[in-house]
């Protein structure tokens, strides 16, 4: 490292000089918010059946249901309240996010490490496999593994974690090689301490911070794929639409005018995003020594 | 030399043998073809014929012997759905999704160029941070839903576009192409420039960072200082430095983008070998979906070794075989 | 730089809209269609294309009653034979006559084809012989009253030009030699399939010069490509733009009951069933849809009208039958089950089950018109009388092995057929694979009476005969609720206003019926 990474307590200063990048985490902050507590604030539990009411399809926004209560963004076909079903979604669409990249990051770790501490056919196999998966494009991969595994949030998961570890997986092998030669390790070695233990204390801090802000970016190529995936029709569970499944609902509604299926649930989905972007762009800014610019 | 390109083969031959059985396996375990390939009223005895002359009534692994068999005299088997040989099927539908994604490519670069230069000159301008919020923009758009959204505008509230399809063809070399008619003109537009968006904020983000990078180098510095114009400057010196990431960052992207025409080409109905295989996956033509893989594998492996070479070419100091890190 | 492409763009457009000639028509069609041999695939899209360039010996009319098609007229000679007598001053597209020869081969060609899947037709007939050029006769080893039916799945090629045909031989055009009401110009697969008028055509010669069949499977595609102008018809009306449609004074619709009906298979055969528990989840000793009140609760805890206008939008008409209105053996003194909410808690708890219990519902989700959306709103109806009921929707390609599996407890199925016999034949007759019985009954309901009135019924020649005994028939099984019917589709078209269709129960969409 040729620049020490940049102190946490000083980055959101640091962080709050792009107004627009403040602005992005700020509404990223309200829409996980408004996400998390969607089962308290959602004027509908969407995935349950037996609160939708078929008379209420379709109405548009601002009309009224059948109990009283005013569809502030609209129904779907079902009579699934658009903003409870967009709230959930975001739910879904965060989750499948955020575990992915999280679960490809410890994996990709594990491997990595794993490959540069043990060498010979265990590296072999681990890093043909990374090549393997990086020579592929993301969605095709992702599209044969959903064609395989079937529907489900769990499957989903699985999908997006394969098409993702490798990255991670080279990178903490890369640092991992670097790191392993220096003094600090052989003593520690010396010392008898057990592999694990090095690994963890010694190699494992050296290797996160570059990858925070690749997993950052992730979160929302992973958000994205799975709305592509849901809209291809291999995803999720019709009965539990994320936003990508509720954007191919009203997909078929668009012409007819119709719009609100859509239209909202696509306007989510590019403001998380978006604001998941913007905020990374700048976190790579601040991170990124050969771009301190201010 | 030799020995790399041996290498680099084999590789390529390990990577189509692991793929293919696990694909094979895979679409095994989802269920059974012959279930949606007989007609309704069909007997017993006929399902039973069907599946005789298809090969499935055999176990799997001899399945996937007779497949690798076939496979090495170049046949990939012959389609559930069509009857016809699957890399038939793959090859005559291959010219239209290579012709999408060179369009959308040439898109990518023609607008994605100046737009980063622009940015890349004028960092603090309005018209710089426009377009980088305008790439980030490109980033985050899902491409589904701006094919939708281009549809609803160009095709149903102004008319001017067609809505799907691809236009007439020409043959070109005895390939045929729609981009020489002006119909096919028409119908390539509203696809390319779906297909494009990733790649042109891609590309302007890459021009304008290597666009700033080059005008801090010392000897653009000292070519301004010198008192070249700013056009040449910009024409000779900053170019030559953006152009060849630019160029191997594209070549590598090649690949995906065929890839991702699975969707513009099912929102498009662009009759493609995307489309094909989303369409093989929903009746388990099991011979197409590996066919469409090892063709595709085949082309990543082309392509990844043409940027290879390109690159050992353009610089020096990339040593071919020794790619540890 | 922006206007001028802008203005660049409309040019584009007004050209485009001014190249179409007065008598060429082009269909947006809904599903691919594989190949062009019209002895391999055994698919609706094919079949269609069939229809343009071939004929058979027996056509069907728009409300799905056989009529006479390159046979003039037929007749059985006694339970096992029978006799069809040709059309004179026939020709196929290359000018050569038709013949008893060129129906021999293609009865033969379907039989023999490797991986053909119309073999299943032919292959009763035990035999076949031209007495003279323009009478065959055909036998059949018991007697069969269902073969000028079968026969009207076998497409007639023509000998000289098919007669080593392969199915690429087709696709090129080398063997697509007919003599249907359109000659075969093109086919690019994935594509369109392009077609020129016959002029010769014993039928009629068709309104149009040229027809193109465009393959646009994604619906908002294809409705787009009906707005833009870009097709000047299209079938399989997607129900969310019917409204559209309907006030759109630039186009036309085309609409007839279909032949298909959607219904729910119960698992009549299992105790415990797969997918059946209480209301907690934990798994109940008997199986509650073995219980003919049971089934009837189903039935009157869903609302048809209301799926019928909301889900439907109208494109549907509430079922109590296996086959729609205009079909050989509808039985019409059957109403569809009213609404009744109360009635279905009543007759659950009479059943034993004033709690209710829980099940799920497996469906297709890329089959049938609204398939997903019509599993949610029975779900959502059933949960109001106590039968909490989840939902599974899968695509056909899992759904179909799993549901023949026996894998499902409530399993949506449609089902299109040309008679009640035969709906009946395969959805609820006792599984007998010899027979060929029963090859659909995922219920597996079983009715000895319903059996021997089938029997009976396909060894009938008489057609009235027939019909009063698949009535009977129908009406064993309905009472028994053995199968909980939904909806008929109703099969809708649109095209430019100026273009007429006649529209069809089976569902078929024809260039030569358009005009």
């Amino acid at each position: 490292m040729n620049a020490p990474p940049a102190a946490l307590p000083g980055l959101l200063p640091r962080f709050a000089r792009d107004g627009v990048a403040l602005a992005a985490l700020a509404l990223l902050a309200l829409l996980i918010a408004a996400a998390v507590l969607a089962p308290w604030i959602a004027p509908q539990n969407p995935y349950d059946l037996a609160q939708l009411d078929l008379l209420d399809g379709r109405l548009p926004p601002g009309a009224l249901a059948a109990d009283g209560r005013s569809v502030l963004l609209g129904t779907d076909d079902q009579g699934r309240d658009i903003l409870s079903a967009i709230l959930y979604g975001m739910r879904t669409s965060l989750l499948a996010g955020t575990l992915s990249t999280l679960g490809a990051l410890a994996l990709g770790l594990l491997l990595g490490l794993g490959a540069a501490w043990f060498r010979g056919w265990t590296e072999a196999i681990i890093m043909r496999a990374a090549d393997l998966q990086l020579s592929f494009p993301s969605i095709l991969i992702a599209l044969v593994l959903l064609a395989l595994l079937g529907q489900g949030l769990d499957k989903i998961i699985i999908a997006l974690i394969a098409v993702q570890w490798a990255y991670y997986a080279r990178t903490a092998r890369a640092a991992a090689l670097a790191e392993r030669e220096k003094d600090y390790i052989s003593a520690a070695r010396a010392l008898g301490l057990k592999p694990l233990r090095i690994i963890l204390a010694h190699l494992l801090p050296n290797c996160l911070p570059p990858m925070t802000v690749v997993a950052t970016v992730q979160i929302a190529a992973a958000i994205s794929l799975e709305a592509t995936l849901s809209f291809l029709g291999l995803g999720l569970p019709i009965t539990e639409p994320s936003l990508g499944l509720l954007i191919a609902n009203g997909y078929a509604y668009l012409l007819s005018g119709k719009y609100w299926i859509s239209f909202f649930p696509g306007l989510a989905l590019l403001g998380l995003i978006v604001c998941i972007n913007l905020v990374a762009d700048r976190l790579r800014d601040l991170l990124d020594p050969r771009r301190m610019a201010g | 030399m030799a020995v790399y390109l041996l290498q680099r083969l084999g590789q390529a031959l390990l990577v189509l043998l692991v793929m293919s059985l696990l694909v094979f396996a895979g679409v095994y375990a989802i269920g059974d073809p012959m279930a949606i390939m007989i007609p309704p009223d069909a007997s017993q005895a006929d399902a039973a014929r069907l599946a005789a002359s298809l090969g499935l009534d055999q176990p799997l692994w001899r399945q996937y012997l007779v497949f690798l068999q076939q496979a090495a005299g170049g046949k990939l088997g012959v389609s559930f759905a069509f009857q016809v040989p699957a890399v038939t099927l793959i090859l005559e539908r291959l010219p239209a999704t290579l012709e999408l994604a060179i369009a959308a490519t040439l898109l990518a670069l023609l607008l994605g160029i100046p737009l980063g230069l622009l940015a890349g000159l004028r960092p603090k301008s309005f018209p710089g941070r426009a377009i980088m919020a305008g790439s980030i923009l490109g980033f985050s758009l899902p491409t589904f839903w701006v094919g939708l959204l281009l549809i609803m505008l160009f095709s149903v509230q102004l008319g001017w576009l067609p809505a799907s399809g691809r236009g007439a063809t020409l043959e070109l070399l005895g390939v045929p192409v729609s981009f020489l008619t002006l119909d096919g003109l028409q119908h390539l537009l509203m696809p390319a420039l779906n297909l494009a968006l990733f790649k042109l904020a891609l590309v302007t983000r890459l021009v304008r960072a290597g666009t700033r990078e080059a005008l801090s180098l010392d000897y653009v510095r000292f070519a301004r200082a010198k008192g070249l114009t700013e056009a040449r400057v910009i024409g000779v010196h900053v170019l030559r430095n953006i152009l060849i990431p630019v160029v191997t960052v594209v070549g590598l992207e090649f690949g995906s983008l065929v890839a991702f025409a699975v969707v513009t080409e099912t929102i498009f109905a662009w009759p493609g070998m995307g489309k094909l295989l989303i369409d093989s996956i929903n009746v388990l033509d099991r011979p197409v979906i590996v066919a469409y893989l090892c063709v595709t594998v085949l082309l990543f492996v082309t392509i990844n070794l043409a940027v290879d070479l390109a690159c050992a070419a353009l610089d020096p100091r990339v040593r071919l075989g020794g790619a540890e890190q | 730089m922006i206007p001028p492409i802008f203005g660049l763009f409309a040019l584009l457009g007004a050209l485009a809209l001014n190249a179409v000639q007065a008598a060429d028509l082009r269909i947006g069609m809904a599903a691919d269609i594989t190949s062009m041999d019209p002895h391999a695939v055994n698919i609706t899209p094919n079949n269609n294309i069939g229809w343009h360039v071939f004929d058979a010996l027996v056509h069907v009319d728009a409300d799905a009653r056989i009529v006479p098609g390159l046979a003039q007229s037929w007749r059985a000679l006694d339970g096992t034979t029978w006799e069809f007598r040709l059309r004179r001053d026939v020709r196929f597209h290359d000018g050569s006559p038709f013949t008893a020869e060129d129906v021999l081969f293609s009865i033969e060609r379907a039989e023999k084809l490797p991986n053909g899947q119309y073999a299943s037709f032919v292959q009763r007939l035990t035999e076949k012989r031209a007495v003279d050029p323009y009478t065959v006769r055909v036998k059949t080893a018991t007697p069969y009253a269902m073969v000028p039916y079968d026969l009207n799945s076998i497409f007639i090629v023509s000998k000289k030009a098919a007669a080593t045909a392969s199915p690429e031989d087709f696709n090129s055009g080398k063997a697509m030699v007919g003599t249907g009401p359109f000659r075969f110009t093109r086919f690019a697969r994935g594509d369109r399939v392009e077609l020129a008028k016959n002029p010769a055509y014993w039928g009629g010669a068709p309104a149009w010069d040229k027809v193109t069949f465009r393959i646009i499977p994604n619906d908002p595609a294809r409705i787009a490509a009906l707005l833009s102008g870009d097709v000047d018809a299209i079938e399989a009306i997607p129900t969310q733009d019917l409204a559209r449609l309907r006030g759109d004074k630039r186009f036309g619709l085309a609409q007839k009951v279909s032949w298909r009906t959607l219904f729910f298979h119960t698992d009549q055969y299992r105790d415990p069933s797969p997918f059946v528990t209480d209301r907690a989840g934990k798994p109940l000793a008997k199986n509650p849809l073995r219980d003919a009140n049971v089934r009837l609760a189903i039935s009157k805890a869903i609302n048809r009208q209301a799926i019928v206008e909301r889900v439907m939008e109208n494109a549907a008409v509430p079922a109590s039958n296996l086959v729609s209105p205009p079909v050989f053996g509808h039985l019409a003194s059957i109403k569809p089950e009213a609404y009744d909410p109360e009635g279905a808690k009543r007759l659950l708890a009479r059943a034993g089950y004033a709690e209710g219990f829980a099940m799920t519902l497996h469906a297709p989700n890329n089959r049938y018109v609204n398939d997903d959306q019509i599993a949610q709103a029975v779900a959502q109806m059933l949960a109001r009388v106590g039968i909490a009921t989840k939902v599974e929707t899968l695509p056909i390609n899992v759904y179909l092995p799993r549901a023949r599996n026996g894998d499902f407890s409530f399993s949506l199925l449609g089902w299109g057929s040309f008679s009640g016999d035969l709906a009946l034949r395969a959805l609820l007759a006792a599984p007998d694979a010899g027979k060929g019985y029963g090859a659909w009954n995922w219920s597996h309901y079983a009715n000895a009476a319903l059996d021997k009135l089938l029997d009976q019924g396909f060894a009938t020649v008489d057609e009235k005969k027939r019909e009063a005994i698949a009535r009977e028939a129908a009406a064993i099984a309905l009472k028994d609720q053995a199968l909980v019917p939904l909806h008929h589709q109703i099969a809708i078209w649109a095209m430019k206003s100026g273009i007429s269709y006649v529209a069809r129960t089976d569902e078929y969409t024809f260039a030569h019926h358009m005009k």
